[in-house]
C-alpha cells in the first residue's frame, strides 16, 4: 500500500487513489489552510496559502530528499514515498505572509460583514496570521455591486481565489463571472448585460471563502453564530440533495448543500436553496377545520382525530392518495391507518408535480423534472400494501381521480403538502370531481379548490418540519431529522398517523422504519442506524440476495 | 586582443544594407540555401542533435538549452505539435527582437522553418508584441514572400514537410511574454500563467505539445544551420569544466544598450563581453562624461550591478555571480551618478505592480505593497523600517522561494533586493533627510493615495 509521510506520521492510501497533499494531510488530521483549492473545481494554485515543504523518501535507503523550495499542497500529488512537512518554521512564516498580504487591501469590516463567524480569512488569520499590521492603513471602504438577481459582490473583501469564476465556467457552464483589470486592481465582475443569472448561482456564495459574495436572500438576516444546523434533505425535486438547514428559534434562515458524492456532490440549485420561504408563509393552514355544509368549525386535534375516523368509517369505501412529499414512515402509517378504517381501502400515489424535462449541468448536477422528493419511496410502500400481480403497477393520481369520478369509492383522504402558496396544485376542475364524496379529508399546507370541498381540512408540515426517510430518483434512501417545529397548531403528519394508529408516546420514526425494513426486502437496508449520506436501496438489494 | 575585437556581426549582417529585409537580399547573402539542403539531407532528429550539440541556449531570458527543450516533446506523437515563437518583447530596455524582425525577418523565418522541421510542428505561431506595428508589417511581408517562394505552405520544396505560420498580435501585457501566459493569451484567454507540470512540451497550445522559443533563438538556429556547430562554439564562453551544471554560453548575442550612454543601440557581440567593454567600445562611454552608478545587466528584472561589478562577463552565469538574477534579455541599461536609486526602484516597482497579472497572492500584493512604500518614501514619509520590509518582500516573493507560479515576481523582487543591499546607504540617507522627524517610526501609518499611475 502506498504510504505518505505527513509531519512524520505515516498515512496509507489506496493504490488507485489520486490525492493531493491537502487531502492526504487531512487523513492524518493535519489541516493545510487553503483558499483557491476546492475538490469540485480545477486546480489553479494561486492563493499560495497551502504552501508546504514536500519531498520523497527513497523506499530502499529511507533517505528523504526535499524539494528546495515551497510547493503548493493542492497541486502536489501525494504518491508512495511522498514526504509532507506542514509545521516547519518556513511554512509557518509563508502562511503568515500570505495572510498579511491578503489583508493589505482587505477592508477588515468584520463587524458588518455577513461572513464573519464562518470566514476562512478570519479563521486562518487567527490561526496562521501575525498580530501586528506592518502595511500602511487603508481607509475603510465596502464597495458593493450586484452581480445578479441572487448575488451581490462586496468588491474590496475579495481575495481573488477565483472559485466563483471557475464554478460558473466548469459546473454551471454559464461563465458569467470573470476577472477584470490586473494586479492589485483586479476585481470579479460580470460582462455588462450578462448578470450572474443561472439556476446554480447561489453556490458561488457557498464557495466564497470570504465575505465578498453575499446571498441577497440571507444578507443581514442573521449572524451566523446564532444559526443551528440540522442535516436535512431538500424536497424540491427528485434529486433529493443533501442539505443543511440553518435555523434559529424555529425560523429557517438559509439552506446550504452538504457534500454527498452520490447525490449532489457539493452543490444545490437555487430553486431548492430559496425554496424554504413557504414554511413561514402567512397563509399556511395551521388548524384543523371541519366543514358543515358551508360553515367551518375549528376543532381541537384530540377530538378531531376520533371524529374523523368515525366519519371515514361510516362513509363507505375509502380511497387514499399518498403524497410523494411524505416520508416512507409517514406513508406506511397512513396506509396502515387506512386499512384499519377500511380493509378494502384503495391506496394510490398522490399528485406528482413535474415540469417538462430534467436540467443537467456540465459539472454533473441535475435538476429533475419531478418536483417531489419521494415518489419511488411511496411506490415501494404502496406495493407493500397493494398485493400487486405480476404486471400491475402502483395506481397513480390519474387512476385515483378515475376511482372518484366513477364513484367506486365514497370517501377520500388526500395528502398533499406541496410548497406552492401562490399557485394551487389542484385546479377547480380537478377538485370538482370530489363533489359527491361522503367524506373528504384534505391534508395540505395551503388552501386550494380541493380544501374548500373537504369535510376535514388538516394542516400538513413542510420539509424541515418532518423527520423520516425519503428515497430519491436514484433509489438512495436518506434519513433526516426535524430541523424546526411546525407553527403552533400544526401536528406533523407523523404525529397524526401515530395517534390514529393508537401508538403510545411520541412519534418514533425509527421504530416505524425498523418495521418497514423487516417487512420488505426492498427496504431491508433501512434497518439500524442510517449513514448520513444515505444508502442505495438497489445496491443493498443486489448484495443482500 | 579580446575575442570581441575580431568579431563580425552575423545576426545583424542585414542591418544597414539596402532592402536587407527582402527575400532577394537574404538569398544573396546565402539565406534559405541551408534550409533547402537540410530538408533533403537531414532527418528531424538530426536537426535536433545539431542544435543540441551547438550548445545554443534560449535567448528569451531564462537561457534554457534549446535542443534539450525540443527533446522533451513526446516521441511518436500523432500531432499536431505547435511551435510558438515569442516576440512579445516587453522587458524594459529590450529591443533586439524588434531589430531582427524589422531588419532581417527572413533570417527569423528560416530559423522558424528549421525549428518546426526539427520538432515536426506543422503550425507555427508568432506571438507579436502589440506595440510593434512595423515588425508586424515586416514579418507579414516576409511570410507572404516565403509562401510565394514555396518556403512555406504544403510540401515545402518537395520535401513532404508542410508548415503554416500565423502572426498573432498580443494586446500589450508584460505577462504575455511568460511562456504559459503567452499560450493562454494565444488561446484567447486571460494571460494567467499556467501551473507546471504539465510543461508546454507535453501540454501547451490547445492542450497539444508545444515548443516556445524566442525570436533571437530562431535567428541563431538559422545561423547554426548556415555556419555549423564549429563556428557557433568558437564564439562565447565555454562551459566551466569544474561545474557539471554549466552548459557554457556559446554564440553571438544581441546586446541592447540604452540609458546614459553616448550611443545607445542594439549591438552584436560574442556572449561574455563585459558591461564596461560594451559601454566604452560600442556605447561611446557614459554620456556627458559622467560616471556609471549602476548598470542593469539584462532588462530591469535582472537587478542591478554597481560600478565595481562592471567587469563581470555578461554571459548566462556572469551576472549571477554578483547577485543579479541572470543575463535575461541582455538589455544593458546604464544609470549615471546623477540618478537617485530611490527613483529607479520606484519606477521599477511601479512597472511590476502595474504588470503583475494578479493571480498569485504574494506577487499581486507584494508588488503593490512595495510600490506603496516607495510612493511614501518619495513623498518624504519614509521610515527605516520600510527598507527591512522591502528586503523581506524581495527575499520571499517569486518562483525561487516557491511563492508564485511564474517568474514575474522574481523579476520584481531582484531590483528591490539588489537596490536595498547594494545601495542601502543611499536609501537611509534619503529617508533621514526627507523625513527627519519620523524616520525611526515603526507603527503603521495611513496609506497615501498612489499618484503616479501608468
Amino acid at each position: 500500500m502506498p504510504t505518505v509521510l505527513v509531519d512524520g506520521q505515516e498515512v496509507e492510501i489506496d493504490a488507485d487513489e489520486r490525492l493531493n497533499c491537502i487531502e492526504v494531510a487531512r487523513r492524518a488530521g493535519v489541516e493545510i489552510p487553503h483558499y483557491c483549492w476546492h475538490p469540485g473545481l480545477s486546480v489553479v494554485a494561486s492563493c499560495r496559502m497551502c504552501l508546504i515543504q514536500a519531498g520523497t523518501r527513497n523506499a530502499e535507503t529511507g533517505d528523504v530528499s526535499m524539494v528546495p523550495k515551497l510547493v503548493p499542497g493542492c497541486q502536489t500529488p501525494a504518491k508512495d514515498g511522498t514526504v509532507i512537512v506542514t509545521n516547519s518554521e518556513v511554512v509557518r512564516q509563508s502562511r503568515a505572509r500570505v495572510e498579511e498580504a491578503l489583508l493589505i487591501d482587505h477592508p477588515i469590516d468584520c463587524p458588518i460583514c455577513d461572513k464573519a463567524g464562518e470566514c476562512l480569512l478570519q479563521d486562518y488569520h487567527f490561526e496562521h496570521g501575525q498580530s501586528e499590521r506592518r502595511a500602511d492603513i487603508h481607509p475603510f471602504s465596502s464597495r458593493r455591486r450586484d452581480v445578479g438577481p441572487t448575488v451581490t459582490l462586496f468588491v474590496d473583501r475579495c481575495i481573488m481565489c477565483t472559485r466563483c469564476v471557475r464554478f460558473t465556467r466548469e459546473v454551471s457552464g454559464t461563465a458569467e463571472l470573470m476577472v477584470s483589470a490586473r494586479g492589485a486592481k483586479e476585481e470579479i465582475d460580470t460582462f455588462p448585460g450578462f448578470p450572474l443569472d443561472n439556476k446554480l448561482s447561489g453556490n458561488v456564495v457557498d464557495l466564497c471563502p470570504v465575505g465578498a459574495l453575499g446571498d441577497k436572500d440571507f444578507l443581514y438576516q442573521q449572524r451566523v453564530w446564532f444559526l443551528k444546523k440540522t442535516e436535512n434533505v431538500c424536497g424540491g425535486c427528485a434529486t433529493g440533495c443533501s442539505i443543511v438547514t440553518e435555523h434559529n428559534q424555529d425560523t429557517v434562515y438559509r439552506l446550504k448543500p452538504r457534500e454527498n458524492q452520490h447525490v449532489n456532490k457539493w452543490w444545490m440549485c437555487d430553486e431548492g436553496r430559496y425554496g424554504w420561504h413557504h414554511l413561514h408563509d402567512a397563509t399556511r393552514i395551521v388548524e384543523v377545520s371541519h366543514r358543515n355544509h358551508t360553515h367551518w368549525n375549528t376543532v381541537e386535534w384530540t377530538s378531531a382525530l376520533g371524529q374523523l375516523t368515525k366519519d371515514l368509517h361510516d362513509a363507505g369505501r375509502l380511497a387514499v392518495a399518498v403524497s410523494p412529499m411524505l416520508t416512507i414512515e409517514e406513508a406506511w402509517m397512513l396506509c396502515a391507518v387506512a386499512r384499519a378504517i377500511d380493509p378494502d381501502a384503495y391506496l394510490a400515489m398522490g399528485h406528482v408535480p413535474s415540469t417538462d424535462h430534467d436540467e443537467s449541468f456540465p459539472g454533473g448536477f441535475t435538476i429533475r423534472r419531478e418536483k417531489s422528493p419521494n415518489r419511488i419511496g411511496i411506490e415501494m410502500i404502496l406495493s407493500m400494501f397493494n398485493a400487486l400481480t405480476e404486471n400491475s403497477t402502483v395506481p397513480e393520481w390519474k387512476e385515483f381521480l378515475e376511482q372518484i369520478r366513477t364513484e367506486a369509492v365514497q370517501s377520500a383522504w388526500v395528502t398533499a403538502g406541496y410548497p406552492t402558496p401562490e399557485t394551487s396544485w389542484c385546479d377547480e376542475e380537478t377538485a370538482a370531481v370530489f363533489d359527491n364524496m361522503n367524506c373528504l379529508v384534505v391534508q395540505d399546507l395551503f388552501r386550494s379548490p380541493l380544501s374548500k370541498r373537504a369535510t376535514w381540512c388538516l394542516p400538513a408540515s413542510g420539509f424541515a418540519e418532518r423527520h423520516g426517510t425519503w428515497v430519491n430518483c436514484g433509489h438512495r434512501a436518506q434519513t433526516f431529522e426535524q430541523a424546526i417545529r411546525p407553527p403552533a397548531g400544526v401536528w406533523p403528519e407523523g404525529r397524526v398517523f401515530w395517534s390514529l394508529l393508537g401508538r403510545q408516546g411520541l412519534y418514533d420514526p425509527e421504530s416505524i422504519r425498523e418495521t418497514i425494513a423487516k417487512n420488505s426486502v426492498g427496504f431491508a437496508a433501512l434497518s439500524g442506524d442510517m449513514p448520513s449520506l444515505g444508502v442505495d436501496l438497489r445496491l443493498q438489494q443486489v448484495t443482500g440476495t | 586582443m579580446k575575442p570581441s575585437d575580431t568579431f563580425q556581426p552575423v545576426l545583424l549582417e542585414a542591418a544597414g544594407i539596402q532592402d536587407g529585409f527582402s527575400i532577394k537580399s537574404y538569398r544573396s547573402r546565402g539565406g534559405y540555401a541551408p534550409l533547402e539542403k537540410l530538408l533533403v539531407e537531414k532527418k528531424p532528429a538530426e536537426v535536433v542533435d545539431l542544435v543540441k550539440s551547438s550548445g545554443l541556449r534560449g535567448r528569451g531570458g531564462a537561457g534554457f538549452m534549446t535542443g534539450l527543450k525540443w527533446t522533451f516533446l513526446p516521441k511518436d506523437h500523432p500531432g499536431p505539435i505547435y511551435l510558438c515563437v515569442n516576440a512579445d518583447e516587453s522587458e524594459p530596455g529590450t529591443f533586439n527582437n524588434r531589430i531582427l524582425m524589422e531588419e532581417d525577418p527572413h533570417q527569423v523565418l528560416e530559423g522558424i522553418i528549421i525549428s518546426a522541421y526539427a520538432t515536426r510542428a506543422s503550425t507555427a505561431y508568432i506571438y507579436l508584441r502589440y506595440e510593434y506595428p512595423k515588425s508586424w508589417d515586416a514579418l507579414q511581408k516576409a511570410i507572404d514572400e516565403a509562401y510565394e517562394a514555396g518556403l512555406l505552405g504544403d510540401n515545402i520544396q518537395g520535401s513532404g514537410f508542410s508548415l503554416d505560420i500565423y502572426l498573432h498580435r498580443g494586446a500589450a501585457a508584460y505577462i504575455c511574454g511568460e511562456e504559459t501566459g503567452l499560450i493562454e493569451s494565444l488561446e484567447g484567454k486571460r494571460a494567467w500563467p499556467r501551473i507546471k507540470p504539465p510543461f508546454p512540451a507535453i501540454e501547451g497550445v490547445f492542450r497539444k505539445p508545444t515548443v516556445v522559443n524566442n525570436i533571437e533563438t530562431m535567428a541563431c538556429v538559422a545561423q547554426i544551420a548556415r555556419r555549423g556547430i564549429e563556428w557557433f562554439r568558437s564564439i562565447g564562453i565555454p562551459a566551466d569544466p569544474d561545474n557539471p551544471r554549466d552548459p557554457g554560453s556559446y554564440g553571438p548575442k544581441l546586446y541592447c544598450l540604452s540609458g546614459h550612454v553616448e550611443k545607445p543601440g542594439c549591438y552584436e557581440a560574442p556572449l561574455g563581453i563585459t558591461a564596461r567593454e560594451l559601454i566604452n567600445r560600442f556605447g561611446g562611454g557614459v554620456w556627458k562624461g559622467r560616471r556609471v552608478k549602476a548598470v542593469i545587466p539584462g532588462g530591469i528584472s535582472m537587478g542591478l550591478m554597481t560600478e565595481d561589478e562592471l567587469d563581470t562577463p555578461l554571459d548566462f552565469t556572469g551576472p549571477g555571480t554578483v547577485g543579479c538574477l541572470g543575463l535575461g534579455t541582455a538589455a544593458v541599461v546604464v544609470i549615471d551618478d546623477t540618478v537617485s536609486i530611490v527613483d529607479f526602484l520606484h519606477n521599477s516597482c511601479r512597472f511590476f505592480a502595474h504588470e503583475s497579472c494578479g493571480q498569485c497572492t504574494p506577487c499581486r500584493e507584494g508588488t503593490n505593497w512595495s510600490l506603496r512604500m516607495l510612493e511614501r518614501i518619495r513623498a518624504g514619509k519614509g521610515r527605516l523600517r520600510d527598507l527591512d520590509l522591502l528586503a523581506e518582500i524581495g527575499d520571499t516573493m517569486g518562483m525561487m522561494p516557491g511563492s508564485t507560479i511564474c517568474g514575474l515576481a522574481d523579476g520584481a523582487a531582484w531590483p528591490i533586493k539588489n537596490s536595498i543591499t547594494k545601495f542601502r546607504d543611499e536609501f537611509e540617507n534619503y529617508i533621514k533627510q526627507t523625513n527627519p522627524t519620523g524616520y525611526m517610526e515603526t507603527d503603521p501609518v495611513p496609506a497615501l493615495p498612489i499618484v503616479t499611475t501608468h
